[in-house]
């Protein structure tokens, strides 16, 4: 008997619910594919972000420019001038375009933007370009003492709906867990448009360098105890909302897919895993999520889609209850 | 005769773009070298050969950048004898280099044209600047000569020039007046590849290529002749120079029934019956014509002949060209002739008057008289008042026969007096603004020439005045706006519209005296409208009123910041010039500003179109309009030029300078033969920073890192006895100096805030941090204005702080080196520049007894460039002593001063050991046998020659007066030879090698920026594999030559390669040791350069990384420990731990080929990291190679002696 691995995310089929989330191996068609071989049911592509293209263009207008028409022997500035520079979003837009052409799943293409206009105009481009989907990754520290949560959302909001109204292809927005009411908010978002959540953006977190006292950026990739926080959120808003919901962060093994599943993700997203074991990785990981749903005899990853959600688990309380309650509870009686 | 083809374009170009366009569509093979000012028509014909685009023949002409234009003369040379059609671009000394390949081009009967932007000879100095000294050199090299006078004249000439020189098949010299011409932005109309195509003749080229080298037709060129046939084979041309003046002509009447535009070989404009005709070439021309007109319109008999083809000189056409009423004629020349009879020019029209009338082919009844007279050298001012002070003198009887105009020369009185309130010019629009080198105002000048050009009918030009400083320097653009073409070749002097685009410049400089009555002011000013007025210096106020100006303010900063564009305050200021001037209807005006926008930055990308549009929209909502009151009211007071305590020669002459009236000193003002006084940029005080580093004495670590990187010794540290402390300002902050020799000192460190550029550098690198706050640092930038008194003050006590005991420290670390007076200050180099730490640096170690020779370029022009000299004296009055030859002969020049030196001291020797009798045993024995190893003893000989000089007075013989002069060479001198890479790696590789060789005790000093710095960016063979840079757009393909391995082959030079950012105490060291060392040394010091697209005030940092990446190793390699039985070759740095890569994002320069294209950068960077790999894997194996050096004493022998 074999198993049905298929699932639907944004309206996409897919094969089955491993994707590859946005990281340096869906930057290269020669990763793409082998993605692709391995099994992996669609790719998000690495984020544009609008801040470095305005960057490099201004930076690029500054380099021309700089030291040009002030010193008589050295009036045309110190470097060639280009007919382009290559400053826009083409490089990105040329990678959306090669993925299309080369892999037959879908391709998900992916925008962090810094202004309204950015978002709707790269994300026009993306759709353009032929991505079959979008995903926004809204990253946003706020630091202003004086923003309220509320403001916060409604500049996330802002963004969504003018990307939603700009393109015809399913939008979902990556969100970071740091929210007051997360389930309001989520909620939210789906009224605004979004066809789907991808749960949790990983923000990079700053270092600090002991030796020069200097703040370093310094990314470190997820370990499978991050599940928990997705898990959480996943099982308790599941049901609760008309929009796909994808898990990121934490996914390392068909066990860490096998229980996205089971608390109600229509797929899981995979990347620090797959840096570090390769492509081909996701091809094992597909292999013992089929093997463990033929050993438990389901029929498909729709028939187990959500099982342990809040609303389908035979403890929810787990989902809300804090650890310490949970530990210090065993030791005592079970929680009424 | 028309073709079928499009009509003709209006362009806004300027004169090298519009020569550039016929060269490059004409030829095939370019052989480029840069040189001001003809680099641009280089770096075009190379920027559109890389963008892909064809000649006239369908080919993309191959540009070869060469090592010097003797290299680019020999390429031409041999692409022409092989066939091609070639060509090249040079001025001034890049023109005698190319003197010995024009002989034989001519000689050879071969067609080409040189495009030439006259400039002016080095003679008792170098200048960038125009005139005919360059072209006028080379009249003897049998080239026909084509003057070409404005900027269409350039595009027109040019082709008539490749025309005729097929057709002739005499090579042409196509020249224009540099600058003036060169860089005047102006409306032409574009010749069409169609009309190049008519005026080349198919049949000619085929003629040219079937005369090439081949070996199926072999021939033999370039013999070697006897006395027997070489004068007759000489003569032998003789007809081909016959009948150039009539070809020539015939191309300009083709050109003239193709095109519209008749020239002639002699144009004459004037009165019909003209008595009194003047005759000049070159942009002259338009500042005379308008005088002309003018005078012929008030019913003088005046006229004036432009000369088009000077060589040949076709003396017929020339007499034919007068008309038969002259009596008198002047010929104007733009150079000098020092001994002759007179000028070229004049000479010439002499012989052809003379001639004619003898051979009765003219008109006249009476021979007119010839007069001659020099005009415009180095681009001076030539105005249509300066022509009719001309006329006025050619028209008395007495007129002198030699005369100059546009001086004053009080010494030999041959300058005439002018009138300067005499105009001449039409009606226009003439506007005058003043920016700050980086706002980007001369940028959005070009494009109102541009946008007016190529949207009305108007006629308009823009003309440029830079300065000769790189840092905080001024630009001064000249617009004018016409219905008819524009021909006046002269700055603007009263302005219908003046515009200052920096507010700090209304104290420094008189900004409203070229303001016309009834003029527009614009002022870029950060305060409004109601509060401006109380701000700006009483004499502004003044003429603001006296002239009823109507004055606007614009806070362009503001704007531009608002809009994300930063500093640059081009687009608001363009904007507010459109609004206000009227040129255009307002709409029209933001649309067509819009529209060059989107052409000018579109290839950058979309924010950046946006931010300027921003602007444009921003701009006009922040013009507002100054009330102005019935009178002046205000306190300040526009500053004094230099302090009053300024030496008198400073306030005589350089303050002029400084104040920018140059112009207006006398002849007796100047020396007679170049020699200038040094330590003058001290009393410049340009006060250009708008942060400067503050000291915090609680944190400093005394490591000094500050004062060594400084690039323009603005931040010092000295230690002081406590006792001298007393009198120190209580706001100079003191701690107990850290030392064991000099105990009972306290130190600090100090700004020099009026000389510090602000360039951060120090702050940078500053090790020492707040505990309690990170940020802050031993040293800070904080805003000047905040602390100006209060450095000020300290500042003048720092300079009464005598400089400690040199024997009493040690001077051989960065601490000691640090307390030493740098005799090398406050230079106009870039703000962060990357080479002068290290001038500075080798001037604090022995700058009291260097002679420097410095290569042409960056190094001669902010250490040598007039008004003010940054080598500077000690108390005692020692310091560095400078001079500069060429670029291509600076080692060899050095050289000659070793060899001087040497024979000197000889010679002075001889004469102790010849009068020890006399001056005393015990001292002549003591100057003999004076051992100079270190400070002590360099000390005691200065002791023990200044009483020998004591003693010689004494004495009556005539040896003890030879001794007298030359007593100082006693004392040791060190001869450093510094410059950059274009000369040590490329120019002047052979004289390098060849001092090298020498075995001489040589310090050649090169300062490695990787690229031609001073001339903008071009690829040197220093720039390495993968950096773009002009002449190489696409990214360098080779790898850098490695000049240290180089010198390492010859066993007895020591060499060094060093970056100060990476290892300071190893590049003092350096310093030492190839100072000490008995032979030739070179040191390669990397310099970080605004050409390497990074933010210098991270210089330092820049270094350190590609020390760390394996890009720049540091190593010493020493020949005299060899004789220790050591290894001569130590690496100074440590295994590579970053990835090339890595730096290289960085780096613009790199960084600009992985956008542009991303995929020749990743095979180019791959082959650089393994350029880095193999370089460090040979380098480690140089540590243990063993090498057998000849015995020291005899390889530093003299082979003489």
């Amino acid at each position: 008997m074999s198993v049905d691995l298929s699932t639907s995310y944004l309206g996409l089929k897919l094969a089955n619910p491993v994707m590859a989330s946005s990281s340096p191996l869906t930057g290269s068609v020669d990763t793409l594919k082998q993605l692709e071989e391995a099994g992996t049911s669609a790719v998000v592509l690495p984020s544009l972000f609008e801040e470095q293209i305005e960057h490099e263009a201004m930076e690029a207008h500054r380099l021309v420019e700089y030291g040009a028409e002030s010193f008589a022997e050295a009036l045309g500035g110190y470097f060639p001038e280009l007919d382009s520079y290559n400053t826009g979003p083409q490089l990105y837009l040329d990678q959306v375009r090669e993925a299309k052409a080369a892999l037959s799943i879908p391709v998900i293409a992916s925008l962090n933007g810094t202004t309204r206009g950015g978002w709707v105009r790269y994300a026009k481009r993306m759709e353009e370009a032929g991505a079959d989907a979008l995903e926004l990754n809204v990253y946003l520290i706020p630091t202003d003492p004086y923003a309220t949560s509320l403001d916060v959302e409604r500049r996330y909001l802002d963004l969504l709906t003018a990307v939603v109204e700009t393109v015809d292809i399913p939008v979902a927005i990556k969100l970071g867990p740091y929210f007051s009411s997360l389930a309001h908010v989520a909620r939210k978002f789906v009224e605004a448009g979004a066809a789907g959540l991808v749960l949790f953006n990983r923000f990079y977190q700053p270092d600090i360098d002991l030796e020069d006292l200097r703040v370093i950026p310094n990314l470190q990739l997820s370990t499978s105890s991050e599940l928990r926080l997705p898990l959480r959120w996943l099982a308790i808003l599941h049901g609760k909302l008309r929009a796909d919901m994808a898990v990121t962060g934490g996914v390392h093994t068909s066990d860490d897919v096998l229980k996205s599943l089971l608390v109600g993700a229509d797929a899981v997203m995979m990347a620090s895993a797959l840096l570090q074991e390769g492509p081909y990785h996701a091809a094992q990981v597909i292999a013992g999520l089929t093997a463990w749903l033929e050993e438990h005899e389901y029929d498909s990853v729709e028939q187990m889609k959500g099982s342990m959600s809040m609303a389908s688990a035979p403890n929810p309380d787990g989902f809300i209850r804090s650890n310490y309650m949970r530990v210090l509870a065993s030791y005592t009686s079970p929680v009424p | 005769m028309s073709t079928e083809s499009a009509p003709r374009r209006y362009v806004t170009l300027d004169g090298n773009e519009a020569a550039a366009s016929i060269a490059f569509r004409t030829n095939e093979v370019i052989a480029i070298y840069p040189i001001t000012p003809a680099s641009p028509m280089g770096e075009l014909s190379d920027a559109w050969a890389a963008r892909g685009m064809r000649n006239i023949w369908g080919t993309i002409p191959e540009v070869i950048e060469m090592q010097s234009e003797a290299g680019a003369a020999g390429t031409v040379h041999g692409a022409l004898q092989t066939g091609a059609l070639t060509t090249t671009f040079t001025a001034s000394q890049g023109l005698l280099l190319m003197i010995p390949n024009m002989f034989k081009i001519a000689g050879e009967l071969t067609p080409a044209v040189f495009h030439i932007a006259a400039r002016t000879l080095a003679t008792h100095a170098l200048s960038i600047f125009g005139d005919h000294s360059d072209v006028m050199s080379v009249r003897s090299t049998g080239w026909a000569m084509l003057a070409s006078a404005s900027v269409q004249e350039v595009h027109d000439l040019a082709l008539v020039s490749q025309s005729a020189t097929l057709e002739t098949r005499v090579p042409f010299l196509h020249f224009f007046d540099g600058f003036r011409t060169s860089h005047e932005v102006a409306k032409i109309e574009e010749l069409s590849d169609d009309d190049i195509r008519e005026m080349v003749s198919l049949d000619a080229v085929l003629e040219h290529r079937m005369r090439r080298l081949d070996p199926d037709a072999p021939v033999l060129r370039g013999t070697a002749q006897n006395s027997d046939v070489f004068f007759q084979a000489r003569e032998a041309c003789n007809l081909y120079y016959e009948v150039v003046p009539d070809k020539v002509q015939a191309a300009m009447d083709r050109f003239a029934d193709l095109v519209g535009r008749q020239y002639h070989l002699f144009d004459y404009v004037g009165a019909p019956d003209a008595e009194t005709v003047i005759v000049l070439m070159g942009s002259g021309v338009g500042a005379a014509e308008e005088a002309v007109n003018k005078l012929v319109a008030e019913g003088r008999k005046v006229g004036m002949i432009k000369v088009r083809l000077y060589r040949p000189f076709a003396s017929g056409a020339f007499v034919a060209a007068l008309p038969p009423t002259v009596r008198t004629v002047v010929a104007l020349d733009r150079t000098k002739e020092p001994g002759a009879v007179g000028e070229p020019l004049y000479t010439d029209v002499v012989a052809a008057i003379v001639e004619e009338t003898h051979d009765d082919r003219t008109t006249w009844a009476v021979m007119p008289r010839v007069l001659g007279g020099r005009y415009g050298l180095s681009s001076k001012e030539f105005t249509p008042a300066m022509v009719k002070a001309v006329f006025d003198t050619a028209e008395t009887d007495d007129a002198p026969r030699e005369f100059t105009i546009g001086i004053v020369d009080d010494v030999t009185n041959l300058s005439l007096e002018w009138d300067p309130d005499w105009a001449a010019e039409p009606d226009g629009v003439k506007a005058v603004f003043f920016g700050l080198g980086a706002d980007g105002t001369v940028g959005a000048n070009k494009n109102s020439v541009k946008i007016v050009g190529e949207n009305t009918d108007q006629y308009a030009q823009g003309h440029f005045v830079y300065d000769s400083r790189k840092s905080g320097a001024v630009t001064i653009s000249h617009l004018r706006f016409a219905a008819q073409e524009i021909q006046s070749t002269y700055l603007i002097t009263d302005a219908d519209f003046v515009a200052c685009h920096n507010f700090g410049f209304l104290e420094k400089m008189d900004v409203l005296g070229v303001a016309r009555s009834g003029a527009t002011f614009l002022l870029n000013s950060p305060y409004g409208a109601d509060e401006v007025w109380d701000k700006i210096p009483r004499e502004v106020q003044e003429q603001i009123v006296s002239k009823q100006l109507d004055f606007y303010i614009v806070d362009g900063h503001g704007v531009a910041e608002k809009a994300g564009l930063g500093g640059r305050i081009n687009t608001v200021l363009q904007t507010c010039f459109f609004y206000l001037s009227g040129i255009l209807p307002r709409d029209e005006a933001i649309a067509a500003i819009k529209k060059a926008i989107e052409k000018s930055y579109a290839r950058f990308g979309e924010s950046v179109l946006e931010r300027n549009y921003a602007a444009v929209d921003g701009a006009i909502e922040a013009i507002h309009k100054v009330e102005i009151p019935a009178g002046a009211s205000s306190d300040i007071e526009m500053r004094a030029v230099v302090p009053p305590a300024a030496p008198d020669f400073v306030k005589r002459v350089t303050a002029m300078m400084l104040e920018g009236k140059g112009d207006l000193l006398p002849v007796s003002a100047l020396p007679v033969d170049g020699t200038f006084p040094t330590a003058t940029t001290q009393y410049e005080l340009r006060s250009i920073a708008r942060e400067i580093p503050i000291f915090d004495a609680d944190i400093c670590i005394q490591c000094a890192k500050c004062t060594i990187v400084c690039p323009h010794a603005a931040i010092r540290m000295k230690a002081f006895p406590k006792e001298l402390a007393a009198d120190a300002p209580e706001s100079m902050q003191l701690l107990n100096f850290r030392s064991k020799e000099l105990e009972e000192h306290v130190m600090t460190i100090q700004v020099a805030p009026d000389d510090c550029t602000g360039c951060g550098v120090c702050v940078n690198v500053c090790p020492a941090k707040s505990k309690e706050a990170v940020k802050h640092k031993a040293i800070n930038m904080e805003p000047k204005e905040d602390h100006l008194e209060v450095e000020r003050a300290n500042w003048d006590f720092f300079k009464t702080i005598p400089e400690p005991d040199r024997t009493l420290i040690n001077i051989n670390n960065v601490k000691g080196s640090q307390l030493l007076d740098p005799l090398f200050e406050f230079s106009g180099a870039c703000s962060g520049c990357g080479e002068t730490p290290y001038i500075k640096l080798l001037t604090q170690l022995f700058g009291d007894r260097i002679m420097v020779a410095n290569a042409t370029g960056c190094s001669s022009i902010y250490g040598g460039n007039l008004p003010t000299t940054p080598y500077a004296v000690n108390a005692e009055g020692r310091g560095p002593t400078w001079a500069n030859s060429l670029f291509e002969d600076n080692a060899e020049f050095g050289l000659g001063m070793r060899l001087a030196l040497d024979q000197e001291l000889e010679a002075a020797r001889v004469l102790v050991a010849a009068l020890s009798d006399q001056i005393g045993e015990d001292l002549a024995t003591a100057l003999l046998e004076a051992d100079q190893s270190d400070q002590a003893g360099v000390d005691a000989q200065r002791g023990h020659v200044a009483e020998l000089v004591g003693k010689l007075k004494t004495i009556d013989d005539p040896r003890a007066r030879r001794l007298e002069a030359i007593s100082g060479t006693l004392v040791r001198k060190s001869v450093w030879i510094v410059g950059g890479d274009g000369w040590a790696y490329d120019i002047g590789f052979g004289g390098v090698d060849h001092a090298m060789a020498s075995g001489k005790n040589i310090n050649i000093l090169v300062l490695d920026t990787e690229v031609y710095s001073n001339t903008g960016g071009q690829a040197s063979k220093s720039t390495p594999r993968g950096a773009v840079a002009k002449f190489a757009a696409s990214g360098k393909t080779n790898a850098k030559k490695d000049l240290g391995q180089i010198a390492m082959a010859y066993e007895n030079v020591y060499v060094a390669q060093i970056a100060m950012g990476a290892n300071n105490i190893q590049t003092v060291k350096a310093f030492q040791e190839a100072e000490a060392f008995d032979g030739p040394s070179l040191i390669l010091a990397y310099s970080t350069c605004i050409a390497h697209g990074i933010d210098m005030e991270t210089s330092m940092e820049h270094q350190k990384d590609l020390v760390s990446s394996g890009y720049w190793p540091l190593y010493r390699y020493d020949p005299r420990v060899t004789l220790e039985g050591k290894h001569a070759f130590h690496l100074d740095s440590r295994k590579p731990t970053l990835a090339f890569a890595e730096v290289a994002k960085s780096e613009g320069r790199f960084a600009m080929l992985m956008r542009s294209a991303p995929e020749t950068a990743e095979r180019l960077f791959a082959m650089a990291q393994e350029d880095i790999d193999e370089r460090w894997n040979l380098y480690e194996q140089f540590e243990d190679i063993e090498r057998t050096i000849t015995d020291e004493e005899a390889r530093v022998e003299d082979p003489q002696s």
